[in-house]
């Protein structure tokens, strides 16, 4: 059976979890005292061993992408840290950053410092006020204790990190976007190579990490490469955060080795909703293909997950049980990716609008004979064509969903989703008749 | 009754007719000048922004924000001040504030209430609640009440999942809402009561104040609130009660001082160092 391994979560239930002196008991800014002793490169080796790979979605080896900067020509280099945690579904570095923003910052100095970074950006949504005074407090104090400022801890090593405020729009968390926005421009992706890398914010080279990803950096630090390693799979190795959502009895944080199963989560989570039974989940967002009571056994690693015909994202599972109409769940995400495309490239912008159109027809029950080809065909011109994983991300609940549900789009042919599933039903409060009948 | 039930949830379901989740509205103009002090004590926040950054262009969201900490919204006379302090195109500032949902074309309410009906808290009841508050308050997305109290607005995900459903007031969490609590926290923001988010500050700010926030002006107000509501540490919970260890982990005079406490889960069992390496078998 796989356990819980609390390293992230492990101190939130303090009751003044986010202040530095609390941080400082749980051992916190030690692993930056080790990290001023090693050499960067040594760093970035470790990071490497360890076998992290990163947090926000795409699983891309960490030390591996740090170690892609090119080498130091006297210019800055930058470390962002991506905080707009907006992926439907994806809930863990939200109250991360809420109850132990010093996790990420300590993890930002140690970065930054492995890096050759002297101003690092914590990139946060903006939509979260309470998070970024967390976050403004936690590098404060940084500065006050001589974490974070000139000549740190008296290695000569100068660091700031700026903590800034973005203002709603999920594609501003694809990377170079991010780097747009950041850069005081409209949210939209660069074309790649070059990549961040090379040629980042401001056009210097540039490393952009999510926060789960950074914030584990000082328990690796910490206890070493093989600790880390030692948890997970062979080939994604460590722990993460799994976010439990929808219907089961105990939603949550729940912070596990990579490769625990749906099945123990949800073991641990209560169970599914009582007296109802799992229909379908997402494993990792909402741009990740779904899955349904046939995979209560993946391992929640980014091989099984994959080889399953899905991805392990970013661990958000989204519950779903059988009184959920899933074309009205695709219909909604869809609304999402069509509002939230940025516009730049055809296949996503148009592709999405059709998208919508049509999944509206179908949860009106007046879809048309061939429409669910049609979105399959739609879907095929975007995936692989749009300029970024926006587009990619918008197919997968629709190609998905009709792979294991295609009579429930056949039914929105003539049946409204809300009569074949009253959302009374889904609704996780009880709703009185006048409720229905008020209008 | 059944049928009468189907039939009103026909008519009723929004989707329909509203199509356009968040329909696009164009800039509303604002002409009248700042006053000095206005502009003074603008330029001086902007001077402590604008240090923040390597490259000045990046001064431009936090400062959209400092304009709607001001005006409300983001006016005219608030892009024509980003253009002249940070050397681009009126047209430019524009094409960014309008590219960001939270960045508002019209006068906003006193308070943006915001329903996620993202699909989880859509499903879990973020529907039903963002029905019966529209009908409650009388307005749609993007619409304010009349006393210019509370903007109603369609929220994607939060980040607040299992916290559903959530609905946001000037971006603090209401978490695990319902019509009826919805309907009672906009009563009471109308009323000009103290609201206290589930997780956040001790009470919930004015857009206002919020928004110099978000322009990156601490207001002194991180240390209020919780660490982490309940399901934020549903899994460390069940770890405890297990004793359940990432390997190697021992447990701090934190976890004994705890363990010898009464706890939720009842005291921690076992030897401080006999269960390491359990974690991953
Ligand atoms: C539309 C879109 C939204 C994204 N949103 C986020 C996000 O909110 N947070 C995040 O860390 N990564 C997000 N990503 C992934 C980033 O592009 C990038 O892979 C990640 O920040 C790299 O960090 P990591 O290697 O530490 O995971 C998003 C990607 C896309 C295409
Ligand atoms: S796929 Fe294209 S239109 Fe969609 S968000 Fe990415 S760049 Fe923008
Ligand atoms: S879906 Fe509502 S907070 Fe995530």
């Amino acid at each position: 059976m796989t356990t819980l391994t609390p390293v992230l979560t492990r101190f939130w239930d303090e009751p003044q979890s986010w202040t530095l002196e609390t941080y400082l008991r749980y051992d916190g800014y030690q692993a930056l005292g080790t990290a001023f002793e090693t050499e960067p490169a040594d760093l970035v080796e470790q990071v490497k061993s360890s076998g992290l790979r990163g947090r926000g979605g795409a699983g891309f080896p960490t030390g591996l992408k740090w170690s892609f900067l090119p080498k130091p020509d006297g210019g800055p280099r930058y470390l962002v840290v991506n905080a707009d945690e907006s992926e439907p579904g994806t809930c863990k570095d939200i109250p991360l950053m809420m109850a132990a923003p010093h996790l990420l910052v300590e993890g930002a100095i140690i970065t930054s410092f492995a890096i050759g970074c002297n101003h690092a950006f914590i990139y946060l949504r903006g939509e979260v006020v309470h998070v970024y005074r967390r976050l403004m407090n936690a590098v404060q104090e940084a500065y006050d204790a001589g974490h974070l400022g000139k000549n740190i801890h008296g290695t000569g090593f100068d660091l700031d990190v700026t903590v800034h405020a973005g203002a709603g729009a999920y594609e501003c968390g694809e990377e170079t976007a991010l780097l747009d926005s950041l850069e005081g421009r409209r949210g939209q992706p660069r074309l790649k190579p070059p990549f961040p890398a090379v040629e980042g914010l401001y056009a210097r080279p540039t490393v952009v990490n999510n926060v789960e990803s950074i914030a584990s950096v000082p328990s690796i630090v910490g206890n070493g490469a093989d600790w880390f390693a030692g948890m997970g799979t062979e080939k994604s190795q460590g722990f993460g955060i799994f976010s439990l959502s929808g219907h089961v009895t105990r939603p949550g944080q729940y912070e596990a080795p990579l490769g625990i199963t749906l099945r123990e989560l949800v073991d641990m989570a209560g169970g599914i909703r009582e007296g109802h039974q799992l229909k379908f989940w997402t494993p990792g967002g909402s741009s990740t293909p779904i899955f349904t009571d046939e995979h209560w056994d993946v391992p929640l690693d980014f091989e099984s997950v994959a080889a399953a015909g899905s991805m392990l994202g970013t661990r958000a599972l989204q519950i779903f049980d059988e009184t959920v109409s899933v074309v009205h769940a695709v219909a909604r995400w869809t609304d999402f990716y069509a509002h939230e495309s940025c516009g730049k490239c055809t296949p996503c912008r148009e592709g999405t609008f059709w998208l919508k159109q049509i999944m509206t027809r179908l949860e009106e029950g007046q879809g048309t004979q061939d429409d669910v080809d049609k979105l399959l065909d739609i879907c095929d011109n975007i995936l692989g064509r749009a300029f970024c994983a926006l587009g990619d991300g918008a197919t997968s609940p629709v190609t998905s969903a009709i792979q294991y549900f295609r009579e429930e789009f056949e039914l929105g042919m003539h049946t409204p989703w809300w009569e074949a599933y009253p959302p009374e039903r889904s609704a996780l409060f009880p709703v009185a008749n006048k409720e229905t009948v008020s209008a | 009754m059944t049928d009468n039930m189907i039939h009103v949830h026909a008519e009723k379901h929004p989707h329909a007719s509203d199509a356009i989740l968040h329909p696009p509205t164009p800039l509303h103009a604002s002409d009248e000048p700042y006053t000095a002090e206005q502009l003074e004590s603008l330029h001086r926040d902007c001077a402590e922004i604008l240090a923040r950054y390597p490259v000045k262009r990046s001064a431009l969201l936090p400062i959209l924000h400092l304009v709607q900490s001001v005006d409300g919204y983001v006016t005219g006379r608030g892009v024509r001040l980003c253009a002249e302090l940070l050397d681009l195109s009126e047209a430019e500032v524009s094409g960014v504030a309008t590219f960001y949902t939270q960045y508002k074309r019209h006068p906003n309410g006193e308070y943006t209430v915001g329903v996620c009906t993202n699909t989880l808290c859509a499903i879990m009841g973020g529907d039903l609640i963002y029905d019966r508050l529209s009908e409650h308050l009388g307005i749609g997305h993007d619409e304010t009440t009349p006393d210019g109290k509370i903007t109603l607005e369609r929220v994607e995900c939060n980040a607040g999942c299992d916290y559903a459903p959530v609905v946001m007031a000037n971006w603090e969490f209401f978490d695990n809402q319902t019509p009826e609590s919805a309907c009672a926290l906009t009563d009471d923001l109308r009323a000009g009561k103290d609201v206290a988010p589930s997780r956040g500050a001790a009470t919930v700010c004015k857009f206002k104040h919020v928004e110099r926030v978000l322009a990156g002006f601490p207001d002194g107000r991180a240390n209020e609130g919780l660490g982490a509501g309940g399901p934020s540490i549903e899994g460390l919970a069940l770890a405890k009660q297990n004793d359940w260890r990432a390997p190697g982990a021992q447990p701090t005079d934190q976890d004994q001082a705890s363990a010898l406490t009464d706890e939720p889960g009842g005291p921690h069992t076992g030897h401080p160092h006999s269960s390491s390496g359990e974690a991953n078998e």
